[in-house]
């Protein structure tokens, strides 16, 4: 069965179908109830599961990320929703020093079956500090899973496979994909976290993306396409961990690779990957490894200059063109 | 003490497989003493030492691929402790052989200013090329080298396979080939040649050949090549200045006369070596020697400083019915002098005209290095040496 809706409904389907299934699954998180959540992915949960599922926090994500480490520790299922990642510094503590340590200073003791999922990324004129890509960072914390739905099909599916994980999973879901439209397989079977997919076939160079990045990489990849050069798309769909076995077979047909992230690129996931690539796959490649990433500025809230600090589909294909030069 | 390494016999050559060490550790070596065979894409080349000393340790076992540059032995000079020199190798690593007198061929692909000082065989020039070009290279056994030549691009996979595809329609395009397509382009677009051409009367030459030829056993008769090679060399002692380099913008020439020899091999390609400090050999042993060395050529059993220590080149292809030959010099030398096939032509003497045999001698000269004036008189001596061919005994 396929149907279209947003990204937003979709999240929303995942959170509800999850909440029939299991009991245990409730949700937490500022404005998630009587408001819908700030970008209206709950709207309507709570006249169907009532304020004791989907439950209305305190402006503290140190405590309501707290509160759903422990609910995880004792048997519940939370789903945690941070406004943005930009918040989630002040639940650093929570998730770092408990949710994704727990498992292994009890000797393997305790799981903590939390997930947190929080908007990402820029691109829509909120200014710095609602508008980072700071999912890369989690990414580096072993302990927990990044995952970062970018298809209508993994906002769903991706709700339902982090609450089947015994440990704590965190979703980035980037703010500018809720309104996007997409085909939604309500049958297909959901695939596992730690696969990439490979959203477009090309044999001239690979471009790695996640999130919203994946679309800006396909558009560029058309226009690349025009131009004769067939570029292959793969989404990653999780941060962490990282599918090396996919990015490293299609580097081995393609011999060139580019990374779009749109963290800043010191210390990026887009520098572990290439670190990755040169540790495993050093001897496929044709040129230098390429990527596009975010500037290293707080991300403005002017639009023309918003749009110049973030990646977008002219800088994917000038990379690429340089990609195919010679070195 | 110091370190034996693989040295570079030609431009073409990244590695080379040491083949058989004659000496063993503990053995009392001296200068220019054969020491190992290696096997390079010119057939097995015997190696010499370039000092006097004791073979201390040998770093590589036979039949080992080595890196141009890479230690073979550690060679101790006279007098130096064993275990000192040990220690005084592993602290001085740079520590390395002096220079053959003159320097190699393919140096000038890679211009130092101190050529005296600079090791005798240094790792060719890094070439820019993709990860995966590399390995494609050295699966398919394209040589990168070459490809690079000329170009500031780095090479990329395409190029390789593209060559290796071209290389496998044109089977001739081996190492050899493009070691010599690389020299000649260079040359060709770095040196502005002049060229000079005259006409030697071998008459009185050949005639005085034949009486000398006729008191011999025909074993120690000499062949007209010989007789050719040794009034060329006596010419170069009289106008030294085509004998040597351009090299760093100046121009020096060389004390030992080793002209390089054009030799046809028989599976085909060709080979320049050496006929090494052919001017203080008198014409009995210039013809030994060039018996030897194309013996030796056609065997595949050259030493090293036969393929790297020509100071000037002499093409023959009389054999081949050419009438002349005008060469393309082989960098950094500034020279080659091409002589054609003697025929029977008619020619004026005084007043008379009858039938001589007749040779024509060609000289390409490097003209930074020397002026159509310098080339003028190298041809009159040859000239003049074969005209009064006592004088080369």
């Amino acid at each position: 069965m396929s149907e279209k809706m947003t990204y937003r409904e979709a999240v929303r389907l995942g959170i509800s179908e999850a909440m029939e299934k299991d009991e245990r699954v409730f949700m937490m998180g500022e404005d998630v109830g009587r408001y819908g959540g700030c970008y209206a992915v709950s709207m309507g949960l709570q006249e169907q599961f009532g304020p004791q599922r989907i439950i209305d926090t305190p402006l503290s994500e140190s405590a309501f990320t707290g509160a759903g480490v422990g609910a995880a520790l004792n048997g519940m299922r939370p789903i945690v929703e941070i406004m943005t990642v930009n918040f989630s510094l002040l639940a650093l503590d929570q998730i770092m020093n408990n949710a994704a340590t727990l498992l292994h200073m009890s000797g393997g003791q305790f799981n903590v079956p939390l997930v947190i999922r929080m908007a990402t990324g820029g691109g829509k004129q909120l200014a710095a500090q609602h508008s980072h890509s700071l999912e890369g960072w989690f990414a580096h914390i072993p302990g927990l899973k990044v995952l970062t739905p970018a298809t209508v099909q993994d906002a769903r599916d991706m709700i339902g496979l982090a609450l089947a994980d015994p440990d704590p999973v965190l979703i980035f879901e980037n703010a500018l994909l809720y309104n996007a439209k997409g085909e939604l397989d309500t049958a297909a079977a959901p695939l596992p976290i730690g696969k990439a997919l490979v959203h477009r076939e090309g044999k001239d160079l690979t471009i790695l993306a996640y999130g919203i990045n994946l679309f800006k990489a396909l558009e560029a990849a058309e226009t690349l396409s025009k131009e004769g050069i067939e570029a292959e798309v793969i989404d990653l769909r999780s941060l962490r961990p990282l599918d090396d076995a996919a990015i490293m077979a299609s580097l081995r047909k393609t011999h060139r690779v580019m990374v779009v992230d749109e963290g800043w690129k010191s210390g990026s996931i887009s520098a572990e990957i290439m670190a990755r690539i040169n540790e495993q796959a050093f001897f496929e490649l044709d040129a230098p490894m390429g990527r596009v990433c975010s500037m290293e500025v707080p991300i403005p809230y002017a639009k023309h200059l918003e749009d110049a600090v973030i990646p977008q589909p002219d800088k994917i294909v000038a990379m690429a063109r340089r990609l195919m030069e010679a070195i | 003490m110091s370190e034996f390494k693989m040295p570079s016999l030609g431009a073409d050559m990244e590695s080379a497989v040491l083949m058989e060490w004659k000496v063993k550790e503990g053995d009392h070596v001296t200068k220019g003493q054969v020491i190992a065979e290696v096997e390079t894409s010119k057939g097995v080349i015997e190696i010499e030492v370039f000092e006097t000393g004791v073979v201390e340790k040998i770093l590589v076992e036979e039949e080992t691929e080595c890196a141009v540059g890479t230690p073979l032995a550690l060679i101790a000079s006279e007098g130096e402790g064993r275990e000192e020199a040990v220690a005084e190798a592993a602290a001085e690593p740079e520590k390395v052989p002096p220079q053959p007198e003159p320097p190699s061929k393919e140096e000038p692909l890679k211009p130092e200013p101190q050529e005296e000082e600079r090791p005798a065989a240094e790792p060719a020039e890094r070439v820019k090329a993709s990860p995966a070009a590399r390995r494609k290279a050295r699966e398919l056994g394209v040589d990168l080298a070459a490809l690079a030549a000329g170009s500031d691009r780095g090479i990329q996979l395409d190029a390789v396979e593209a060559a290796a595809e071209t290389a496998a329609k044109a089977p001739e395009a081996d190492g050899m080939r493009q070691a010599i397509a690389r020299a000649m382009s260079r040359s060709n677009a770095e040196i502005p040649h002049y060229y000079l051409s005259t006409s030697v009367n071998m008459t009185p030459a050949l005639a005085w050949l034949a009486a000398l030829n006729a008191k011999r056993s025909i074993k120690e008769r000499i062949l007209p090549a010989a007789l050719l090679i040794r009034a060329v060399v006596k010419a170069l002692e009289a106008v030294p200045e085509l004998n040597g380099f351009w090299q760093e913008e100046r121009h020096s020439i060389s004390k030992t006369v080793n002209p390089g020899i054009a030799i046809a091999l028989r599976k085909g390609g060709l080979i320049t070596p050496a006929l090494l400090s052919a001017e203080t050999m008198n014409l009995d042993e210039t013809m030994h020697s060039l018996d030897d060395l194309i013996t030796r050529t056609r065997s595949g059993r050259l030493r090293g400083s036969e393929m790297t220590q020509q100071t000037v080149t002499i093409t023959n292809l009389g054999d081949l019915g050419v009438e002349r030959v005008y060469g393309v010099i082989y960098p950094p030398q500034v020279a080659i002098v091409g002589l054609g096939r003697i025929i029977d032509a008619p020619w004026a003497e005084g007043d008379a005209l009858s039938v001589r045999k007749v040779m024509q001698a060609t000289i390409a000269g490097d003209h930074r290095a020397t002026d159509g004036r310098t080339g003028a008189l190298f041809l009159e001596r040859l000239d003049h040496f074969l005209q009064n061919p006592q004088e080369l005994l």
